[in-house]
């Protein structure tokens, strides 16, 4: 069977299941949402920064000259089978067929990239690309409404901006901002071959800056808050219960201690290439050593960890809001639904004509 | 070719469907069965735990949401176990983002974790949503002086200076506590160094726990506690908080149950096992084959000098 064959057979197969999956018992991947009607009416008007703002309160749907929109909230399908149950022809809670096809979708994009672990193909190439386009349309539209609006817009020609896009923004002009405005658009000259050196100027504001800030705050937090944290002395006092003092040292604590202090030794003199490594100072390297494998160890476990739980989050996605096949936050309650088919077909099945003649047989 | 060649030479594709299977199997199993695995809290997770423990009624804590959806499913058991310690504890919470992507999952943290269980508390009285800021560290610089130059508005758009709740807050150093979610940059190395260090060695240092990502775990944990109150480390940090969260809840609110939805974290501790037990056994596999391999090779070797 060639490749192509192969795949045929998995999606045919797939297909099948899933549509079987859709058909039987309470289905799968269905989100329900609860419409709640929202009316607001003017009740007045506030002065701010000197200009007449109107104030609106809620009131109830339906009075006269109000603004009044649907607001919809996703509800667990359990709530929906509660209100299905009390009244079949209710319709304040319903199924919502655009956060259905946003399941799948999810669903269907998560097996494409998963698809890569097999080897490379369209599907995952499709994801691939829609991932990056979304991203980079997600930013821009942030850049723009989070950055550019308030902080560029906002400061050139406030009244605008705070009459027509951000009515909650201080109105005060700063021009300022011409000034990383004009450096954001020297940064853009790259794109252009010829002004392309331009660009080289707002990059060195850039780094002079940033290695500016880093510099202060890494001798700060990294170089003298860990070294006061290492040089203290080897011999740590017991800490204190309650309202008990603290009594002789911790031989716990002390080793935790020592070891820290070996570990800071030994790791610097490993790094410490103007001497030979040969002799004492070659065991401590060695030493030394030891520790940054235990180190490497250690991300290299916390890195499993990270990624398996990313992995199981993916998995529990699938499984529970796509397939409907586990349900550990009890939203469905397909458990007791299970159940109770399964105590009606031992009812019935006790209840049946066959019965004495299957206990007669030791069933 | 013998076993140790036709091991040697696997298929990594395998790998991938042996990780499969221990992760997915326990996912089913503990989905329909809703065994959990006991959690022993670490030194890190109970630190975090007792810094909030530790808050009068009323502090005011602010809780930045620095992670995106892609890495939600390590970290937001951890934020949904600090919101519901902080409503516990009935805390005013602050929350704000450096990540763009964040601002989706503070709506949708408060709405689960504090105000589903907590449904009086009032906007801007009893929680705010500051919403998304651009400028990473740079926006923790200015907070550090003034918060609200950095926050002119809400989430909402609502000027800061016309909410309750941000009567009084000046800086950082206004409040009782810093929580950070964080999954990279910017994130919690850059709140220990931006915000918190310049405050060490002061009459009221600034007190901050973090819940962070595997990944960044190990070159965080030289900051605790000195810098760093409390942390979780990935998700058994997210697992062992939550599991004392759960007790402390389960015990103030007798006969009430706690929804299954607030066991996510220990929930994933299952896969975490059987997903590391495949790991250590491919490692013991891998490096038996490694000497089995050289042995031979050597012996083949030695042979053939010999010859």
């Amino acid at each position: 069977m060639n490749q192509k064959q192969t795949w045929t057979v998995i999606f045919v197969v797939a297909a099948a299941l899933l549509t079987i999956r859709s058909f039987t018992g309470p289905g799968m991947a269905k989100v329900y949402v609860e419409d709640t009607r929202v009316s607001l009416k003017q009740s007045g008007e506030k002065e701010v920064d000197g200009v007449m703002k109107p104030v609106y309160e809620a009131v109830a749907p339906g009075t006269d000259g109000a603004i009044e929109w649907t607001a919809q909230s996703q509800v667990p399908p359990r709530v929906y089978y509660a209100a299905e149950a009390a009244d079949p022809s209710q319709t304040a809670i319903h199924l919502s067929a655009s956060r259905t096809i946003g399941v799948w979708v999810a669903a269907l994009l998560t097996l494409f990239i998963f698809s890569f672990l097999y080897r490379d193909n369209p599907f995952y190439k499709f994801a691939e690309a829609t991932i990056v386009g979304v991203s980079a349309a997600y930013w821009m539209v942030v850049g723009f409404w989070d950055t550019l609006m308030p902080k560029l817009f906002g400061s050139l020609v406030p009244a605008i901006v705070t009459a027509n896009f951000m009515p909650g923004l201080e109105g005060k002009s700063d021009y300022w901002i011409l000034v990383p405005a004009a450096l954001g658009i020297m940064l853009l000259c790259r794109l252009n071959r010829g002004l392309a050196a331009v660009s080289v100027i707002p990059l060195a504001f850039i780094v002079g800056t940033t290695s500016g800030l880093k510099f202060v705050s890494y001798v700060e937090s990294d170089l003298l808050a860990q070294t006061a944290s290492t040089m203290k002395s080897l011999l740590v006092a017991a800490p204190a219960i309650g309202d008990q003092p603290s009594t002789g040292f911790s031989m716990e604590l002390s080793i935790k201690q020592a070891l820290l202090f070996i570990g800071v030794v030994s790791g610097l003199v490993y790094f410490f290439f103007s001497v030979e490594h040969k002799g004492v100072v070659g065991k401590t390297a060695r030493v030394g050593v030891w520790y940054l494998m235990i180190t490497f160890g250690a991300a290299f476990g916390f890195t499993v960890m990270g990624r398996i739980a990313l992995f199981a989050a993916r998995c529990e996605f699938l499984f529970d809001d796509w397939l409907w096949l586990i349900d550990p936050t009890q939203n469905r309650v397909v458990v007791e639904t299970a159940v109770a088919s399964v105590n009606a077909l031992v009812g019935a099945m006790a209840s049946s004509p066959w019965m004495p003649a299957l206990s007669a047989l030791g069933c | 070719m013998s076993f140790i060649d036709r091991l040697d030479a696997i298929d990594r594709r395998w790998i991938f469907a042996m990780m499969a299977c221990a992760v997915a199997i326990p996912i089913i199993v503990i989905g329909m069965t809703g065994v959990r695995f006991p959690e022993v809290p670490g030194p890190t997770s109970t630190a975090a735990f007792e810094a909030i423990e530790a808050l009068p009624d009323g502090a005011k804590v602010l809780f930045s949401f620095d992670f995106d959806p892609a890495s939600a499913g390590e970290l937001q058991p951890m934020a949904n176990a600090f919101m519901r310690h902080l409503g516990q504890k009935k805390a005013k919470v602050y929350c704000q983002t450096l990540w763009a992507p964040a601002p989706p999952l503070i709506e949708d943290t408060l709405k689960k974790c504090l105000l589903a269980r907590n449904p009086d508390l009032v906007y801007g009285v009893d929680y705010l949503n500051l919403g998304y800021q651009a400028g990473n560290e740079g926006v923790m610089k200015v907070i550090t002086t003034d918060y609200k130059q950095s926050f002119p508005t809400d989430a909402k758009g609502t000027r800061t200076s016309e909410i309750p709740m941000m009567q009084g807050i000046e800086n950082t150093s206004s409040f009782d506590l810093i929580v950070v979610v964080s999954a990279g940059y910017p994130g919690s190395k850059e709140w220990v160094q931006y915000v918190v260090s310049p405050t060490l060695g002061k009459e009221r240092p600034i007190q901050l726990v973090a819940g962070v990502t595997g990944v960044s775990a190990p070159q965080l944990v030289p900051y605790f506690p000195v810098q760093m109150k409390g942390m979780l480390a990935a998700i058994k940090g997210a697992a062992e908080y939550e599991f004392m969260v759960n007790e402390v809840i389960e015990a103030a609110n007798p006969g009430r149950p706690l929804p299954p939805a607030f066991m996510e974290a220990q929930r994933r501790m299952a896969p975490q096992l059987f997903g590391h037990l495949l790991m250590v056994g491919l490692i013991i596999v891998g490096n038996t084959i490694f000497f089995l391999k050289r042995r031979q090779s050597r012996r083949g070797g030695t042979m053939g000098a010999a010859a």
